[in-house]
């Protein structure tokens, strides 16, 4: 019992100390904070005022906009405003939440420092996740409690002159800069001067909501654009089904390939098919796929050699079908071989490396480049021309278009390559998309006059028109 | 059927990644990280897919002893060498028996490939792959100066991996990719020739443009070089080519459209 | 006529031999270049050297080994006025071979600010850079396009840890340092595509002040980006590094490797112009005979 007692003197004798210095802080906080008797009063800025928050415009929610007018003091009056800062009412909930996100980093950093997810660290790990599941679920709760179990607290500064801040947080709950959507928040703005203890602050604004929107304004002239565009070439398409004569110009590149093959099948050599270093997602080598189509057949009916090094592992996929349905469709499916069309490497100069020495070994009669290049552009085509191989290329890739003019003997330029597959096809729905083009075409050229026109006379509500906010 | 699905799932995937660009709403994002996590997926499988066929046709090269067939054993070799070294990596000072084990992989697989090739005696060369495979397997057992490592970094640190990485992959890299200045000068030599007046006017433009920063002509032309080839670059290089992405954009964007809507199905083989 | 024939029909890999005979004597003989500053790399130099020591610059590091001819120049003498002017730097490297080459370029520059340099009659004193005080790496991520956005938000959200694995509060640098309003300007050196997204993504919502150092032959391609604003200096190809390495009183590679570029850009020149003496000639001769017909 004497000993009970003594430690528990002991205790208090050893935390009463902290305790009463503890108090002191809070009070002097106080202090500073509620009525400030050591600073002089004339010094006190005017307080921002008519404070605003909105949910931010056209995102996926979690963002606040703060905007307010501001003081008096700023730019004029006493001119001692320095910068604001902005507070937003947080319940101590989300405190919790933290610990839990700190919990949830150590079980983390375990799981790096065994090398594996095993299955305790696992069930602990979803113990976490569904705990702050469950917090972040409570926080619309927490948040109509204001002003109690909570607190201000500073989110951040912007230099005097500017009346605006963006409260951008994220959606995952797990990380620590999430805003709970559909939950009241508040918020309140500071003026401060150099001397931070001299301040004013706004009135509350709030409470206001977070939500994400389900169309995003700011893109309107894309999607009027884009409907403009897709309701033409399905008109276009269905006109043409019907019957309209639709004229394109001849294009001497596709216009070679048939000539090429002839070519290759008279001098015995095979045919290289590069589709180039895009993607399957990539437009060029969807377009550049058709080509392939169209050679394969071509190659089928000559019984020609194919060489197809691809670059992609998709791309490579992709390839064989459409190789392996233009020999079914030429009538001879026993002469197709998985092996025409092959992977190479993803490693650009490798690849390069690969082909040209192909080129070198094969001496192709006719070399064909469709799809996306970059640098390789020229080291190809050079080489195949060293290896006196007829050429043709087609890209979308601006910057290497000359260098395959230079070293081709005929080349798709930009959008040809595209056109290319319905000049192919010869198929009038195809030919429908290309008038809808040039119509697109005639549009933008004449947006485009005035545009200058508009330019000149600063008619900035048209320039308006066609601004896209991302 | 067959072709049906296919060209349902291109209409609604694509449809549904056309519209989300203009919805900003959380359901819409997550959708689209789902699909994006699909791609990863799909790239996966195809890239063992893809392993596989290079594998095969340089095998079927060496097989049927084509023209230079030695090169495709350096394929090889290289493939398999630096995927044993991207898996592995020691564990102290010493290798161990690590090259003899890397050297058995090798050669169980050389041995693999003969067995492919060979008409005759068969039972020979895959009783040698089998015997180096067991040693291979022996060491990997009982071997402590080396282990494997499938899922972490560490093997990017052995010195076997790094050495071929950076004095033998990175300087190849960089010489072909500078064989691109002499190309240049091959190409330069045919092109610029001034064959009509068009040509006479890209080749004008093109000696502006290459001589404006030589430090020996500055004192003669003053910078009127200088402001003539940034005038060249800004203003007819630069309309040409925003002309071309024009067109380049509308093009993409028709060929999409025939794409999802199941007008254009040449990717799948029917030109 | 005999001679022209020849010319006309010249096999490419006399060109070829012919170019790498002129760039190995050029390099044999010491001969310098005068170099003359544009306003494009002039402007990045002016903006570095009118910060205050202790300003941060984040130098991206985005190329392959690919690229490191004509890039690492750039990486150098940039880092060295920096480092000389005592300014803090972070790196990043959002190239996927990159990181391993940074981190090899680090220790290089760090190695050789620690020696006493004297250039023009200037000595410049040698002193030793500390990782966390004069820099941070913070390394390599996938998805650029996210990263970039993910730093305008916080550097920690990405990069919780630098290249080497220390948390970046540890780094007595990093504290208080958040975002990209907490540093004075970026310098992307890049050989790809990832500046479109310095530039659209970075500059275009954070609206830093940005820089490129860019390859020759991507240079043409970022101009219009100068003059509208969104980049206040582009240092291009070889040649721009030589021009910054001739400002920042820092002879190196650069410079260096204008004895071989200059020549062999006349020796392309020499061909553009043999080419069409022959090609008219040719044509007269052809005219001619024509004629006769």
């Amino acid at each position: 019992m004497v000993y009970k007692l003594t430690l528990t003197l002991l205790t208090f004798l050893l935390i009463a100390p902290v305790v009463s210095a503890q108090e002191t802080v809070a009070a002097s906080v106080e202090a500073t904070v509620g009525d400030p008797p050591m600073i002089d009063s004339s010094l006190i800025p005017a307080p921002p005022s008519d404070i605003k928050a909105v949910d931010t415009d056209n995102d996926h929610g979690h963002s606040i906009t703060v905007t307010w007018e501001l003081s008096a003091d700023d730019g004029s009056g006493m001119n001692n405003v320095l910068s604001y800062e902005v507070f937003r009412w947080v319940p101590f909930l989300m405190d919790e939440l933290d610990t839990l996100r700190v919990e949830l980093a150590r079980v983390a950093a375990e799981i790096d420092s065994v090398g594996r997810l095993t299955g305790e660290l696992k069930d602990e790990r979803a113990v976490i996740w569904a705990a702050i599941d469950d917090m972040a679920d409570q926080m619309p709760e927490a948040h109509r409690m204001y002003p109690e179990g909570g607190e201000w607290r500073l989110l951040g500064k912007v230099a005097s002159g500017v009346a605006t801040y963006d409260d951008t947080g994220g959606k995952d709950r797990k990380v620590s800069d999430f805003i709970p959507d559909f939950s009241d928040l508040y918020f309140r703005v500071e003026a401060v001067t150099s001397d931070s203890a001299i301040r004013a602050a706004s009135g509350v604004a709030g409470p206001v909501q977070s939500y994400g929107q389900w169309f995003n304004t700011g893109r309107t002239p894309v999607f009027i654009a884009f409907m403009f565009f897709g309701i033409m070439t399905v008109f276009f398409v269905i006109k043409a089904r019907r019957g309209a004569e639709l004229y394109v110009r001849p294009l001497a590149g596709i216009e070679a390939v048939d000539d090429a093959i002839g070519r290759a099948t008279e001098m015995g050599r095979p045919i290289l098919y590069v589709l180039g270093l895009g993607t399957a997602a990539d437009v060029a080598t969807i377009a550049s796929f058709t080509i392939l189509g169209r050679v394969a057949k071509r190659v089928a009916e000559y019984q020609t050699e194919l060489i197809v090094p691809t670059y992609d592992p998709i791309v490579m996929s992709v390839a064989q079908e459409v190789v392996k349905s233009s020999f079914s469709d030429a009538g001879r499916p026993e002469d197709y071989n998985e092996d025409i069309v092959y992977f190479v490497t993803q490693l650009q100069f490798a690849y390069v490396a690969a082909v040209n020495g192909t080129m070198l070994r094969e001496l192709p009669a006719t070399n064909v480049y469709m799809g996306k290049f970059f640098a390789e552009s020229l080291l190809l085509a050079e080489t195949g021309a060293l290896a006196g191989s007829i050429q043709i290329a087609g890209t979308d890739e601006i910057a290497q278009i000359p260098f395959f003019i230079v070293a081709c003997d005929f080349t798709l330029i930009g959008e040809e390559l595209y056109a290319a597959s319905a000049y192919l096809g010869r198929e009038p729905v195809l030919l429908g998309s290309l008038k809808a083009q040039d119509y697109a075409k005639a549009a933008m050229i004449l947006l485009a006059i005035v545009g200058v026109v508009a330019a000149q006379f600063e008619w900035n509500w048209f320039i308006e028109l066609f601004h896209v906010v991302d | 059927m067959k072709r049906q699905i296919p060209l349902m799932l291109v209409l609604v995937f694509g449809m549904f990644l056309i519209f989300q660009y203009f919805i900003p709403h959380e359901t819409s994002e997550k959708a689209y990280e789902f699909l994006l996590d699909w791609i990863t997926i799909i790239g996966i499988f195809a890239m063992a897919l893809a392993i596989w066929s290079l594998f095969r046709v340089t095998v079927a090269k060496v097989r049927t002893r084509k023209e230079n067939w030695g090169y495709s054993i350096f394929t090889l070799v290289g493939l398999f060498s630096m995927m044993i070294f991207g898996w592995t990596a020691p564990n102290g000072e010493g290798w161990g028996w690590y090259f003899i084990f890397v050297l058995s992989v090798l050669m169980a697989i050389g041995m693999l490939v003969q067995t492919m090739s060979v008409k005759s005696g068969r039972g020979l060369w895959a009783g040698l792959m089998f015997v180096f495979l067991i040693i291979a397997v022996l060491i990997g057992i009982f071997d402590n100066a080396w282990s494997f490592h499938f899922m972490s970094a560490e093997p990017l640190e052995n010195p076997m991996f790094r050495s071929f990485f950076d004095f033998v992959l990175m300087p190849i890299l960089a010489t072909t990719f500078s064989l691109l200045a002499f190309f240049i000068a091959s190409a330069a030599y045919r092109a610029f020739r001034a064959r009509n007046l068009l040509a006479t006017l890209l080749l004008v433009s093109a000696l502006i443009v290459m001589l404006r920063f030589n430090p020996y002509l500055t004192p003669i032309f003053g910078d009127y070089m200088a402001r003539t080839s940034n005038w060249l670059m800004n203003v007819p290089n630069l309309a040409a080519q925003r002309a071309i992405v024009m067109g380049v954009g509308l093009g993409i964007v028709a060929t999409a459209l025939k794409v999802i809507l199941g007008i254009e199905r040449g990717y799948m083989g029917k030109g | 006529m005999n001679i022209l024939d020849k010319m006309m029909r010249l096999d490419r890999r006399w060109i070829f031999l012919f170019l790498i005979v002129v760039c190995v004597v050029a390099n044999a003989v010491e001969f310098e270049v005068p170099i003359l500053v544009n306003r494009e790399v002039q402007s990045i130099y002016d903006f570095i050297d009118s910060l205050p020591p202790d300003d941060i610059v984040l130098v991206a590091i985005d190329y392959d080994p690919n690229n490191l001819a004509e890039l690492h120049p750039m990486t150098f003498t940039i880092v060295e006025q920096c480092w000389r002017k005592k300014l803090k730097i972070i790196f990043t490297s959002l190239s996927q071979n990159g990181p391993g080459m940074t981190d090899q370029a680090i220790r290089d520059i760090t190695d050789s600010m620690a020696l006493d340099r004297t250039y023009n009659g200037v000595e410049y004193k040698g002193r030793e850079i500390v990782n966390g005080i004069d820099y941070t790496f913070l390394g390599y991520k996938p998805y650029f396009a996210l990263i970039i956005l993910g730093m305008g938000q916080n550097f920690r959200l990405q990069f919780p840890t630098d290249y080497y694995g220390t948390p970046l509060d540890s780094l007595p640098m990093m504290r208080g340092v958040n975002n990209y309003d907490d540093i004075a300007c970026v310098m992307d050196i890049s050989g790809g595509n990832i500046t479109d997204y310095w530039i659209s993504y970075g500059q275009g919502r954070f609206d830093f002040p940005l820089a490129l150092g860019l390859t020759g032959v991507m240079t043409a391609q970022y101009y219009p980006y100068l003059g509208s604003g969104q980049v206040f200096g582009i240092m291009g190809g070889l040649l721009g590094a030589a021009e910054y390495e001739e400002l920042t009183e820092n002879p190196g590679l650069a410079k260096d490797g204008m004895r071989i570029q200059l020549p062999a850009h006349i020796v392309i020149i020499l061909f553009i112009v043999l080419g069409n003496i022959g090609f008219f000639i040719d044509r007269r001769k052809r005219k001619q005979e024509g004629g006769v017909q």
